[in-house]
């Protein structure tokens, strides 16, 4: 056997060792379904099922020299239409990936995402201690475990953007003020959240995931609350699915299936009328990964004077914002490679619908979908909110 | 071929810096230590060499919070063997680390030295020209670019306006690195950990710190600054509107 | 052991640079309160009409076809040599690829204190240095022997270290300058087809903030609304966005443009140092506490993904208007 072979070999074994439902690989019909529904599909060299056939053909060699396996934004399309069923996502396409990254094949403005995790805490290379800044105006106060020291009822664990990014702060400090308005018994880790590490993971750093769902892990084991709740849909992901496998095990659930589950007591303290037509984007990693579909609809139609419409891709056929599988920190390569932007594709989608607000329920998406209206939405009709927004200005609060 | 290469960790910026209660040293409470960015670069340039040609890259640090990760991951890049200082090295300057390197540099009898050409804790002048003068070497700072020949260093040094100046150097030398040929690696958690595990740092106890050749520090201070631009506050459109009006007053529009 | 302040002046391709003159003002400041005397030393092949523009009451000058172009073994065998045989009281360097070089040489070689990134001295006769990235001010005193200093610009303005009567002029003999070490193999330009954006009025210069390459295209649509040209700090460089034509900083270009926008800028003092010849200096950075806030004459804390291309849309709207 030449050494190239071993290696196609172990990279083939591998993933399908590794990754639950993994031997599926081998069932692959070359159907081309994957390829074909993939937002970048037609840039990439190799798509999905174009790779299979080069692994099969033991020639994994030539993908490893290519860039193009950094053009999957990990958003799960490949896998939800597989015939064969198999873990395209998080078993190939996430696998290759780590390879890439082993072989130091990998684009700067991700390694300097990936470095920033692992020295801060958070890809965006701020500081650790200034994590609750964002809850500091914020009244009743929002208790910071650390310095709190009681059991809660609600974990809520914030995330990355929501508690640095400028635009996804106002997230943040809606959801608490939902929170507090409902009477909620929750605290917040602060400087000792660090990231979740899902889109890490899927960018192909799985030893860094591991190492930041060891710090949650250990954060989470000092204090006592009933169930976390996340504004994020990757967090949830990841909380959910991932980080029972460290055996880090707690009951999650995304804010909207939170609130929605206490929508009669949300009713009452509605006082505006949002008077729009408003359209959902499902994120990828609550609708398609997740499937949570209906409470992020429900919410939103409780509210005054709103007409959901929806998009035509829409619930299970959602097109991806860009942003996951490390695509956040990709923007310029995949700009390079490809002169599209996925969040401007659904931006058209968006107007296309003739609603005033896009409606959104995870972090990446606000800024993502607002720079994509500076470009295509020149009228500025389109406005880009949050759910947790929504409420929020429909409460008055 | 023999390259060692010499790391200092270093204040990071990120966090806010902050003066001690003696007023004469900086808060060390709060303060991140991260690698040298032109120390990280002296490791990755070490690395290219050892690609190049048959080399052995030996990286040694003195002992401060965060050395142990940074000398894993130096291993997992490719150097062969890391070596911690240890001791107390809270009032060290870089005059008492080139002094507490002589015995590791006469035993290794490296034929290349290479460190990063400043860092921003120096106060006491850089580190590579003191190595230098400690080993009674040549040293050139400000390098972009090195050709490793038998007995010599061919070296691209940096001047000002963008010259470059093409040096030879005999060996054994001292080189400042300024960048490396090509920004430093990136190397995944998984192979440091898998590192972390297999390998190991060499300890050696250095207890006799020299610090003479720095003046004493009376204090240190945070900058007044007395003068502050003017901040224009608004929303972009407003912001925009303001920057064009200056830009008429001073006749560019 | 005398009082007197030893500058050793700077020198490539036939040109003092600026850093020289700028030890010589902070030289005559120290004499001055010291009541000492200011002395150049300026080594070279031929050299002497180089100290011309020097502001000095003596130039100690070393002639040998080995001190032609800057090497660190035949500079440190030289100014070794005369600091031992005259004892002054200072010797100041540049902070930059010659004085560095050598400052951490001598003071080994000769047992003498060196203070380094030195910014400017205190009228009661006090060293101010600054480290990490400008954030913190180190204040030491003179030693007793001999001080070595290394110098950073902007401290003292280079006009008051220029003179119209060049200093009187000692020859020194040059010591035996055999079996050196260092070569000086050949000296490459930077291309020369490109834009010399130290002669251009307006420049818009990009830093880290940037991000990513495709958003250069940002800062180049500004550039040519304004009728300016695009530039960069190191990072940007690095990365190969732009050629090393457009660096501006310490490796780079020093440039005095009428207009100067810093995008994403920092401020680290290696880029500041450049730029503080230019006349109305506009700094983007959402960071408060960029130090390029200190030295720019307006700012604002807009993110520039949102503030440049409204900008670039409302100076296209103003030329139109006219």
């Amino acid at each position: 056997m030449s050494i190239k072979e071993t290696a196609n070999e172990i990279f083939y074994n591998r993933i399908q060792e590794e990754t639950p439902d993994g031997e599926k690989l081998r069932n692959c019909l070359q159907c081309g379904n994957c390829s074909g529904i993939c937002p970048f599909g037609y840039v990439m060299v190799y798509p999905p099922s174009r790779m299979i056939a080069e692994i099969r053909a033991n020639r994994f060699e030539k993908i490893l020299g290519t860039e193009n396996v950094w053009m999957c934004v990990s958003c799960y399309a490949c896998t939800s239409v597989c015939p064969a069923k198999i873990p395209l996502t998080a078993g190939l396409m996430t696998g290759a990936k780590e390879e890439l990254l082993l072989a130091g094949n990998v684009p700067s403005e991700l390694q300097i995402a990936l470095e920033n995790s692992q020295r801060y805490g958070n890809p965006l290379g701020e500081s650790p201690r200034k994590r609750a800044d964002w809850a500091r105006e914020i009244q009743p106060e929002v208790k910071i475990m650390g310095k709190f020291r009681q059991p809660v009822d609600v974990l809520w664990f914030v995330g990355d953007y929501p508690s640095y990014h400028p635009r996804v702060q106002l997230i943040a400090k809606s959801m608490a003020k939902i929170l507090n308005a409902l009477n909620i018994n929750f605290g917040i880790l602060g400087p000792e959240e660090v990231s979740d590490g899902d889109s890490q993971r899927l960018a192909g750093e799985h030893g860094l995931f591991e190492m930041l769902a060891e710090k949650n892990g250990s954060a989470f084991s000092k204090y006592e609350f009933k169930e976390i709740i996340t504004t994020d849909p990757h967090a949830f992901n990841a909380i959910k699915n991932e980080y029972p496998k460290l055996g880090i095990s707690y009951p999650v659930r995304h804010y909207t299936e939170y609130l929605a589950e206490n929508i009669d007591r949300i009713i009452p303290m509605i006082k505006n009328d949002i008077n729009a037509r408003v359209t959902y984007h499902d994120p990828c990693y609550l609708g398609r990964a997740n499937n949570i579909f209906e409470q992020p609809r429900t919410l939103i139609q409780n509210l005054p004077g709103v007409e959901l419409v929806e998009m035509p891709h829409n619930l299970n056929n959602s097109l991806c914002c860009g942003g996951g599988g490390g695509g956040m920190w990709l923007d310029g390569f995949q700009w390079e490679k490809s002169h599209v932007r996925l969040s401007e594709w659904r931006i058209q989608e968006a107007l296309s619908t003739g609603a005033n607000i896009l409606a959104v329920a995870c972090p990446y998406e606000t800024p993502r979908f607002e720079d994509a209206c500076k470009n295509i939405d020149k009228t500025g009709k389109l406005r880009v909110l949050d759910i947790a927004e929504l409420l929020t200005e429909s409460m008055g609060i | 071929m023999k390259i060692l290469v010499f790391i200092k960790l270093v204040p990071d910026l990120v966090e806010e810096l902050s003066i001690d209660p003696n007023g004469t040293a900086l808060d060390t409470t709060w303060m991140r230590m991260i690698i040298n960015e032109f120390d990280d670069h002296a490791l990755e340039q070490a690395i290219l060499l050892k690609e190049k040609q048959t080399a052995d890259v030996i990286v040694i640090a003195p002992d401060v919070e965060g050395v142990d990760e940074v000398l894993f991951t130096a291993l997992a890049k490719g150097a062969d063997q890391v070596i911690k200082l240890t001791g107390d090295f809270s009032n060290a300057n870089n005059h008492a680390f080139a002094r507490a390197f002589t015995p590791y540099i006469n035993n290794i009898q490296p034929d290349l030295i290479l460190t990063g050409v400043q860092a921003n804790s120096d106060i006491d002048g850089s580190i590579g020209p003191l190595i230098a003068a400690c080993q009674n070497q040549p040293f050139i700072g400000y390098v972009s670019g090195v050709i490793l020949e038998d007995k010599r260093a061919i070296v691209r040094k940096e001047y000002p306006g963008g010259v470059i100046a093409e040096m030879s150097v005999s060996l054994p030398a001292v080189l400042g690195i300024q960048s490396a040929e090509q920004p430093p690696r990136y190397v995944a958690v998984s192979k440091v950990r898998q590192v972390m595990k297999t390998a190991n740092i060499e300890e050696h106890q250095f207890d006799a710190i020299d610090i003479s050749g720095s003046p004493k520090t009376n204090r240190m201070f945070q900058p007044e600054t007395s003068t502050h631009a003017e901040m224009i506050e608004g929303n972009p459109d407003e912001i925009a509107d303001r920057l064009v009006s200056v830009f008429k007053e001073k006749g560019i529009l | 052991m005398s009082r007197d302040i030893f500058v050793l002046i700077e020198h490539n391709q036939g040109q003092v640079s600026e850093i020289s003159y700028i030890m010589l003002a902070a030289g005559r400041d120290l004499a001055i309160a010291q009541g000492s005397q200011v002395i150049a030393i300026l080594f070279g092949n031929q050299a002497e009409n180089l100290a011309q523009n020097l502001s000095a009451d003596k130039l100690l000058y070393v002639n040998h076809p080995a001190l032609e172009d800057f090497t660190q073994d035949a500079y440190l065998i030289t100014i070794s040599e005369i600091i031992k045989s005259r004892q002054p009281g200072v010797v100041l360097f540049g902070n930059t690829t010659i004085g560095s070089d050598l400052a951490g040489a001598v003071s080994i070689s000769l047992d003498l204190d060196l203070a380094s990134s030195c910014k400017y001295f205190t009228s009661d006769g006090k060293v101010v240095s600054q480290i990490c990235g400008g954030k913190i001010m180190v204040e030491s005193n003179f030693s007793f022997t001999t001080t070595l200093i290394t110098m950073l610009p902007g401290g003292y303005k280079p006009e008051l270290g220029q003179s119209d009567h060049p200093p009187a002029i000692e020859n020194i003999t040059p010591p035996s300058l055999e079996n050196l070490r260092i070569k000086n193999i050949n000296f490459i330009q930077p291309e020369s087809s490109d834009i010399d954006i130290s002669k251009e009025p307006i420049l818009v210069s990009i830093g880290r903030g940037i991000q990513t390459q495709d958003n250069v295209e940002l800062a180049e649509e500004l550039a040519e609304a304004l009728g300016g040209v695009i530039c960069a700090s190191r990072p940007v460089i690095d990365q190969g966005w732009l050629p090393t034509s457009r660096l501006v900083g310490k490796s780079g270009k020093q440039v005095k443009a009428k207009l100067y926008i810093a995008i994403g800028i920092s401020g680290a003092p290696e880029h500041v140092e450049a730029i503080t010849g230019s006349e109305t200096i506009i700094a983007i950075n959402t960071d408060p506490k960029a130090p390029i806030f200190d030295i720019a004459t307006y700012g604002t804390e807009a993110d520039l993904f949102d503030l440049v291309e409204i900008l670039t849309h409302r100076i296209n709207q103003a030329k139109g208007n006219r």
